[in-house]
């Protein structure tokens, strides 16, 4: 059998290549780059609607992610929606007063959790866990216009 | 109508017994794997001859096949003004679905002819026959380091492939047509999932590698041993490999990405 050291040099950089490019997809194309830890803890907040929330929409203060949206479930006994976000680590400082709110990314944008820092009174930070009390739900774009609507309709 | 049902019979009958060969045949192709890795000369020489030969072919369709994407994307969304998204655009047809399944289609015609047409003529000139008189199995010598080959082959293709597209992409949209190079990386990273989109592009190619060598092996080891035989046979690799590339990347899809 014919075999000679170019080829194996040749498969060697082939082989180099592709698993350069699969390196190259990981940290440049993806988001794998910009996650700094995994290391996570969940806060809980109860929306009385979470709009068009999905999971994975990001959780960020004053426009900084700090993290993403897990899971979103229905509560059976109040039929309000219970929202886990999953909160990178070392935003560990978060006053226990803070407020959650669901925002639009523009006027047709996805939607995301803004959470306002609370002024901290009891000095207590939230913890995994923890739950949000302080929440506005999200802005239905249908609702408001109905509501508008509705005003209009009454005023005349 | 009875020579119609006879027909019929036979035909069913012939393609149930040719996937109960090909099964059998991709049971004893698999088992020859085990006696391929103490000899990793042969395979090296037929990752030559499948990958680094299609080398060339993926780079080149890649690259080009992005900048198209680039500026298709470009037109359509700057109707909406929304050219930023054009990297995600690019990106996530590429590493989802465009990556694996062209460089699957390309390998098919590139690498799995080749494939089919060799083992074919072998099986005409009776070498096959020849090495088992010197009892040397030819599924465990010829046809396991040719599948392992393609095997390991395609998803590095892909991921060339889908690489070389984004740098296509961005060379036609930040380069030509001016979109801004922050947000076309920054929108692509931000919506680009390593794990839903890059690592499900990869399970893509590895499957669809894995099929189109078992066609292609099978197709030659199973053709006709004559002229006429072996060119059916590379006919026969090029359009299966077709439909069950298009067909599982459907299947797949729906599994990976159906419930979003």
């Amino acid at each position: 059998m014919q075999h000679s050291k170019t080829q194996d040099t040749l498969v060697g950089l082939f082989v180099a290549t592709g698993i350069a490019a699969l390196f190259y997809m990981a940290l440049q194309i993806s988001n794998l780059g910009s996650y700094s830890s995994n290391d996570t803890y969940t806060i809980i907040a109860n929306f009385q609607n979470s709009g068009g929330l999905k999971i994975k929409s990001p959780v960020s203060i004053a426009g900084v992610r700090i993290g993403r949206v897990s899971s979103i479930t229905l509560d059976k006994e109040t039929h309000e929606s219970v929202v886990e976000m999953q909160i990178d680590s070392k935003y560990n400082n978060l006053p226990d007063d803070s407020g959650a709110s669901i925002y639009t990314a523009g006027l047709l944008g996805e939607q995301y959790i803004s959470i306002d820092p609370g002024p901290g009174i009891s000095g207590d930070f939230l913890k995994d866990k923890s739950k949000i009390d302080n929440v506005s739900s999200a802005i239905i774009l249908e609702e408001m216009i109905g509501k508008f609507m509705l005003n209009k309709a009454e005023g005349k | 109508m009875f020579e119609f049902l006879e027909n019929l019979g036979k035909a069913t009958r012939s393609s149930f017994a040719k996937l109960g060969r090909s099964t059998l045949f991709l049971g004893h192709t698999l088992t020859g794997i085990g006696d391929v890795i103490p000899r990793p000369n042969l395979l090296i020489k037929q990752i030559y001859s499948v990958g680094v030969l299609s080398f060339l072919i993926i780079t080149i369709s890649g690259l080009f096949v992005g900048m198209v994407l680039g500026l298709q994307g470009f037109y359509t969304l700057s109707d909406f003004g929304a050219e930023e998204s054009l990297g995600v655009m690019v990106a996530a047809s590429l590493v989802r679905e465009l990556g694996p399944v062209v460089s699957a289609l390309l390998f098919a015609g590139r690498a799995g002819s080749a494939l089919t047409a060799e083992i074919g003529l072998m099986k005409a000139t009776e070498q096959l026959s020849g090495m088992e008189m010197m009892a040397v199995d030819p599924v465990k010598r010829i046809i396991s380091p040719r599948f392992l080959a393609g095997f390991i082959s395609t998803p590095l293709l892909a991921a060339l492939f889908s690489a070389v597209g984004v740098m296509g992409g961005h060379l036609v949209g930040v380069g030509m047509l001016g979109v801004d190079d922050g947000a076309f990386w920054a929108q692509m990273q931000a919506n680009i999932d390593f794990q839903e989109d890059i690592i499900n592009g990869v399970i893509k190619s590895i499957v669809f590698g894995f099929v189109v060598s078992w066609i292609a092996l099978f197709e030659g080891y199973d053709a006709i041993p004559t002229a006429e035989g072996v060119s059916r046979a590379t006919t026969r690799t090029v359009v299966n490999s077709a439909f069950s590339i298009l067909g599982l990347d459907f299947i797949l899809t729906a599994l990976m990405f159906g419930d979003i």
